[in-house]
């Protein structure tokens, strides 16, 4: 008799792979990826042809985790409250009685279950698939990922963590697995989706759970929470869905993951509460954001609409629009077990009772935190790059006025983006790249962006034809920005492919040095720098470069040795191609820290930074001294906060009232100078 | 055979004086467990049978083993691996004698042998790693000179020779070691003079008035509660090894006794120890019961492992034999609601003299154990229960569990305790099964290592381990050890799945002490003692990380000396290393375990 499990050949493969292939998976990425689109299928054809009353019908009969008791969402309530954890802090909050403490909890947890119900499901995918057959040509999933995420939730509590880049990809989940016979997840969701009326109540029969936004420091609220999560995991009475990154990006660019779920995930394995927890990264990617021209508004300070069933209506002329396919990715089951052998020691929670509240120990907290950024670079390398996004990053290497007056000629950009496909391959990025018309169909997919016509492609720019008013030259920096930052999350999408060797080519042509020593050097400033920008695994800075490189000199841009980095004649349009790529990262930056350091206060509000260096890229844009939009992005400004506030060139002084002080002024100083070649000198100062 | 027994029995019965003596390397195994007389085997039918006729099921055909065998390992009697039938004299190596030793030893007149049987016999305990290569006929470094002293005082005389020749000693008493205890550390350069506790094996005196005997620590269980009995006494301490294990062995590894509930575990049953050491002999000056005098130097002694001296007579309290026994079985549901009802017992401190919960795995082995049914009235009795617990109660014959309990008193107490208890129990979904079942689980206990053995003939490697968790840690430590089990298995390339399974053997006020099985077919890996110890590793490492201690009575030995630091500190290892540098500086008692 031989394993009983063995019959199923991806089984094993899930399980056999230990952390050092893990590691492998994650720096060398993907494999062919031409090879990879074969593996997808298209799951709407199907349903085209089948009603879908009958489809919401279908029977339903999942294969649960197999050490799970079937249990009612009631049950999982009583286990929370009548948590030991509970109850001790329950105990804990003091000025009023118990009995009013629970009754709180008790709120709490009402305000936030989820009440999955088969026929909300079942009304849920009759729902969707309606919606998605309309906005969708195709929705493709990779059956191969189904089938070892079938298996796995089996085995053990299954975490479900797609990227978030639509609304509508908040129940695109739930709809996959329901056709495909897999238990139905659970949901993290923002609260304000369960205040819209009745979709909010359906949400929550379909699986949604519901947290508040800031949670702060009611401690009571934490509690109730995560031993909400935990039970979910601990039981493993149903898949749970989350999003790392915490919220919808609004860029199309992976946000820098929050720990706070994933920290209760977790728990239950620390704790030896459960043998093993099952982490799926899912990447879902689109050809075009439904939501796209909302996203650059709301970068550009314009406020999103609220969640409203109302507005959801309303939003309903955009089914009619075309929206390409989408694609979604299950990636490799993650056993949690052996992402964190040998990174932490389970037995700092033998000695304390595991009910009580504990602080996990930096050991812990590191690990959970190199979990999280692990989860997000998996999800991108799972994200399919489409032709539409290397043709943004073209689009965005032209000169301003280029693009909004006469156009780009059309020929030289296709042969470009043909150019850079090839790059992406040999950087071993995964392309969605239809055989046919490819191009020109993009470009159509895409009318609400940019126009071609005569051979030229220029940006369209929104704006009320009807008036008759110009513009002020201020309203039209923010028009253009407006079409430039969506071009600009379009490009996001295909930017983890070329941050590391961006980085490097950043590297060599600021620093003009061929020794490899001081490009790793300047490679992990810029690294450290542009961490909330970008996704680099925390502890890996050296195979990030050594990524970098062997990328580099594989497509022909660079010559290694054992000390040097010699950049190749062949190799200018690449490293010219990224290090424009990333330019406007480091103009934002330097234009903040120039701003900081040029105001002269040293305490600000959030509230005031943000304005001001909007009026200020505003003018320099108009003088032509900046030339990019980018700064204009509440993303980038925020980021840039985050960044000083971690390298503690800045720091948070009180945290209702936003407040934000220079902390250390001289530091600070150095970095304003993020300039060309003063930044080579605080590289020196810093090696010494 | 054995040179002690042929040669020098004539002198050993004369010095010995009185004589319940048995040689038991005479009539044990040398590369197995127990006695030779005793072992399953499948017969010319194909049906597996226990030979012998010393224990309740020897003489039985058990005609589910078979099944059990082939569908729980994918084992087959066509693929087998005998074991060497005879140890092969000059695959030992020849003793490292120091000779000014040997000389005064024998101006001493105690008995002595550098024979190759006696001293590979004295060079193992029951460690899978250990009886794979007896079997294979592999024999490393064994002890070269084995040395029977005869009482305390001989224990002296041999202890001072050993510290002026300067010469490795390493007490023996019954060989059940599952730690490599008694593994001759490799780098031991020196002679090592294995000293065989056996012949100390009488009851010195009983008082009757405060309930002690004072006890030679060779002797072994058996005899002793055999002897007590005949006073209308015994210790009441039964540990599953008590076959063959000595009074010594229970004290120099913090031994527990299945009926520790009533009795106490061997450092509650202690009143007195004496014991030799290169610095001389500790005992205390009284036998007070309590004694408030600094850290109780007992507890040096109980758990040295044979690092610090030996153990020679042993004070220790006795009860008037139980009026009344009665076993009894409960099944439960699951094995959840069995730990429940264990933990409820414990809360509620009624647990009886004995109260082991096994789990699925175990049950069903326990079920494969049954021996052939005499009667069709049985057959159908037993029909008619299955049927009442899976269809009736609709208890999942794939998840239930069944507890054991051994009550003991007089009877009308036994009675009522025994209503208590399934009261509890029926709290739980728990249904009596029957004192049949209950009985049959205990007798599993001594006959379950001859399986070993058996499994051994057929490609089936195992070995069990213990631990001791709170409370509230136990389901955990259950669950996630033999996952790990079934998942090491995997990762390390055997190609069937393992039988991982456990039970839970003693309950305290604060947690409970658990029992691991874990055995595979090696077939087609190619060095299966190693995969078996790593996996026995890792699953070490799981059972320290989920909060279960290092081990709740096999000791630590040389197999799990790495983890001595990180369970007792630094400072603790400090304390220990100190002891044993003052009281053995010369490291005479080099058996090199626990430090």
């Amino acid at each position: 008799m031989l394993w009983s499990y063995c019959h199923s050949g991806t089984r094993k493969s899930l399980f056999n792979i230990n952390t050092r292939e893990l590691s492998e998976v994650v720096v060398i990425g993907s494999t062919a990826s031409l090879k990879d689109e074969e593996e997808f299928t298209d799951i709407l054809e199907e349903r085209r042809c089948t009603t879908d009353l009958g489809y919401a019908l279908r029977t339903f009969n999942p294969q649960p985790y197999k050490g799970a008791p079937s249990s009612s969402t009631s049950d999982l309530k009583k286990a929370v409250l009548e948590s030991q954890y509970l109850r001790y802090i329950i105990a804990l909050e003091t000025g009023s009685s118990v009995e009013k403490v629970r009754q709180e909890a008790r709120g709490i947890l009402e305000e936030m279950s989820h009440n999955l119900q088969l026929g909300f499901i079942r009304l849920m995918a009759y729902t969707v698939n309606k919606v998605f057959k309309r906005l969708f040509r195709s929705i493709y999933v990779n059956m191969e990922g189904l089938n070892m995420l079938q298996q796995a939730i089996q085995e053990s509590p299954v975490i479900l963590m797609p990227n978030h880049r639509s609304y509508v990809d908040f129940l695109i989940v739930s709809f996959i697995l329901f056709t495909y016979d897999i238990p139905i997840p659970v949901i993290a969701a923002g609260i304000p989706l369960a205040s819209m009326k009745v979709v909010g109540e359906i949400l929550r029969r379909s699986g949604a759970f519901f947290i508040r936004r800031a949670i702060g420091s009611d401690k009571l609220y934490w509690a109730v929470l995560s031993e909400y999560v935990r039970t979910i995991v601990r039981t493993g009475c149903a898949p749970l869905e989350f999003y790392v990154e915490g919220f919808r990006s609004r860029t199309l660019k992976s946000v820098v993951p929050k720990l706070g779920m994933m920290d209760m995930v977790l728990e239950p394995y620390f704790k030896g509460e459960v043998f093993d927890i099952t982490l799926v990264p899912i990447s879902i990617s689109y050809d075009r954001v439904v939501e796209e021209s909302l996203l650059a508004l709301e970068l550009l300070g314009v406020p999103k609409p609220k969640e409203s069933t109302t507005g959801l209506f309303k939003a309903s002329r955009v089914l009619q629009e075309d929206y390409g396919c989408m694609h979604v990715n299950f990636g490799r089951p993650l056993s949690v077990r052996q992402l964190c052998e040998g990174k932490i020691n389970r037995s700092e929670y033998n000695l304390i009772p595991r009910d009580l509240p504990q602080r996990p120990s930096t050991e812990i907290q590191d690990c959970v935190n190199w979990v999280a950024h692990l989860i997000v670079r998996t999800q991108e390398e799972g994200s399919l790059i489409s032709p539409w996004s290397l043709m943004a990053c073209l689009l965005l290497q032209a000169p301003i006025t280029t693009l909004t007056e006469e156009g780009l000629q059309w020929h030289g950009l296709t042969e470009k983006t043909l150019w850079l496909r090839k790059l992406v391959l040999d950087f071993r990025g995964r392309l969605n790249w239809p055989d046919s018309d490819v191009m020109s169909s993009t470009v159509a997919l895409h009318h609400s962006i940019v126009h071609h016509k005569a051979g030229r492609v220029c940006l369209v720019q929104d704006g009320d034809p009807a008036s008759q008013d110009p513009l002020s030259p201020e309203e039209g920096v923010m028009r253009t920005a407006a079409a430039v930052l969506m071009l600009v999350s379009y490009r996001n999408q295909a930017l983890h492919v070329f941050v590391r060797p961006g980085i490097l080519a950043t590297a060599i042509h600021i620093t003009k040095s061929t020794q490899k020593d001081e490009l790793f050097s300047f490679f992990c400033f810029l690294r450290d720098v542009f961490a909330n920008e970008f996704i680099f695994i925390p502890g890996r800075a050296s195979q990030d470069f050594d990524e970098a490189c062997s990328l580099l000199q594989k497509c022909g841009a660079v010559h290694m040795s054992e000390q040097e980095v010699t950049v190749l004649e062949t190799g200018l349009e690449v490293l010219s191609f990224l290090q424009k790529l990333l330019q406007p990262f480091l103009d934002s930056y330097q234009l903040i820290f120039r701003y900081l350091c040029e105001n002269g206060a040293h305490v600000f509000t959030e509230k005031q930074f943000l304005p001001a260096v909007q009026n200020l890229a505003t003018k320099l844009i108009l003088s032509g001294d900046l030339h990019t939009f980018e700064v204009l992005s509440s993303d980038t400004q925020k980021n840039v906060l985050s960044a000083l506030r971690r390298l503690e060139a800045v720091t948070k002084l009180r945290v209702n009232n936003n407040i934000l002080s220079i902390a250390d002024p001289y530091f600070f100083g150095k970095y304003i100078a993020i300039d060309v070649l003063l930044m080579t000198e605080i590289m020196n100062k810093r090696a010494l | 055979m054995c040179c002690l027994c042929n040669t020098k029995r004539a002198m050993c019965l004369l010095t010995c004086g009185q004589s319940i003596w048995v040689c038991l390397q005479e009539i044990m195994k040398w590369n197995g467990w127990g006695y030779s007389d005793s072992k399953f085997l499948y017969n010319k039918k194909g049906q597996a049978e226990f030979t012998g006729k010393r224990y309740r099921l020897s003489g039985m055909i058990i005609p589910g083993l078979r099944e059990w065998m082939e569908s729980t390992f994918g084992a087959n009697l066509q693929h087998k691996t005998p074991a060497a039938p005879i140890l092969n004299s000059s695959a030992v190596q020849p003793p490292t004698l120091n000779e000014a030793f040997l000389k005064e030893l024998k101006s001493t007149g105690i008995p002595f042998s550098h024979d190759a049987e006696d001293r590979v016999f004295r060079s193992h305990g029951h460690c899978l790693h250990e009886i794979f290569a007896l079997r294979e006929g592999k024999i490393g470094r064994v002890p070269d000179l084995v040395v029977w002293p005869n009482c305390h005082n001989d224990v002296v005389k041999i202890v001072e020779l050993a510290c002026k020749h300067n010469v490795c000693l390493m007490p023996y008493g019954g060989g059940t070691s599952v730690s490599s205890a008694l593994e001759c550390p490799p780098e031991e350069t020196r002679s090592i003079v294995s000293l065989d506790t056996s012949q100390m094996n009488r009851i010195l005196w009983i008082d009757e008035k405060n309930l002690t005997a004072h006890v030679e620590a060779g002797i072994v269980g058996q005899d002793l509660e055999r002897l007590l009995n005949e006073s209308g006494y015994c210790t009441g301490h039964e540990p599953d090894s008590m076959e063959f294990s000595s009074l010594g062995g229970w004290v120099a590894t913090r031994a527990s006794g299945m009926k520790k509930n009533i009795y106490g575990n061997i450092e509650d049953l202690v009143v007195h120890i004496k014991m030799v050491t290169p610095q001389g002999v500790i005992e205390k000056s009284c036998q007070g019961p309590r004694m408030s005098t600094g850290p109780d130097v007992h507890h040096f002694i109980m758990g040295s492992e044979g690092t610090l001296g030996v153990v020679t007579e042993v004070t220790m309290k006795i009860r008037p034999m139980p009026e009344y026994q009665k076993y009894g079985s409960v099944v439960f549901p699951n094995f959840e609601m069995g730990v429940a009802c264990l933990r409820e017992v414990a809360r509620q401190r009624c647990a009886p003299a004995s109260i082991r919960l096994m789990d699925n795995e175990q049950f069903k082995f326990g079920h494969a154990l049954k021996p052939q049914v005499s009667s069709i009235f049985t057959s159908f009795l037993d029909g008619l229960k299955k049927f009442y617990i899976t269809k009736f109660k609709g208890f999942d014959p794939n998840r239930l569990c069944v507890a054991t309990l051994l009550f003991e008193g007089d009877r009308e107490k036994v009675l009522q305790h025994e209503k208590q208890v399934y009261d509890i129990a029926a709290k739980f979904g728990g249904l009596a099964a029957g004192e049949d079942n209950g009985q049959r689980g205990y007798m599993l206990t001594f006959v379950i290592a001859y399986l070993r053995d058996l499994g051994m003939d057929y490609y089936v490697i195992g070995e069990s381990f213990e631990t001791s968790v709170p409370w509230d840690r136990v389901l955990d430590i259950c669950r996630n050890v033999k996952a790990r089990i079934v998942r090491e298995c995997k990762d390390k390339g055997v190609q069937f799945p393992p039988l991982s399974t456990c039970r839970v053997t003693q309950t305290y006020d604060a947690g409970a002490c658990v029992y691991f099985y874990f055995a595979f077919n090696y077939r087609g890996l190619s060095d299966p003692v190693h995969v078996y110890e790593q996996v026995e590793h890792a699953a070490r490492e799981e059972i320290l990380a989920n909060g279960g201690s290092l081990s709740h009575h096999h000791g630590v030995g040389k197999l799990r000396k790495e983890w001595m630091r990180e369970t007792i500190s630094s400072v603790g290892m400090g304390m220990l290393r100190s002891v044993k540098d003052y009281v053995d500086p010369n490291n005479i008692f080099g058996n090199r375990n626990l430090l």
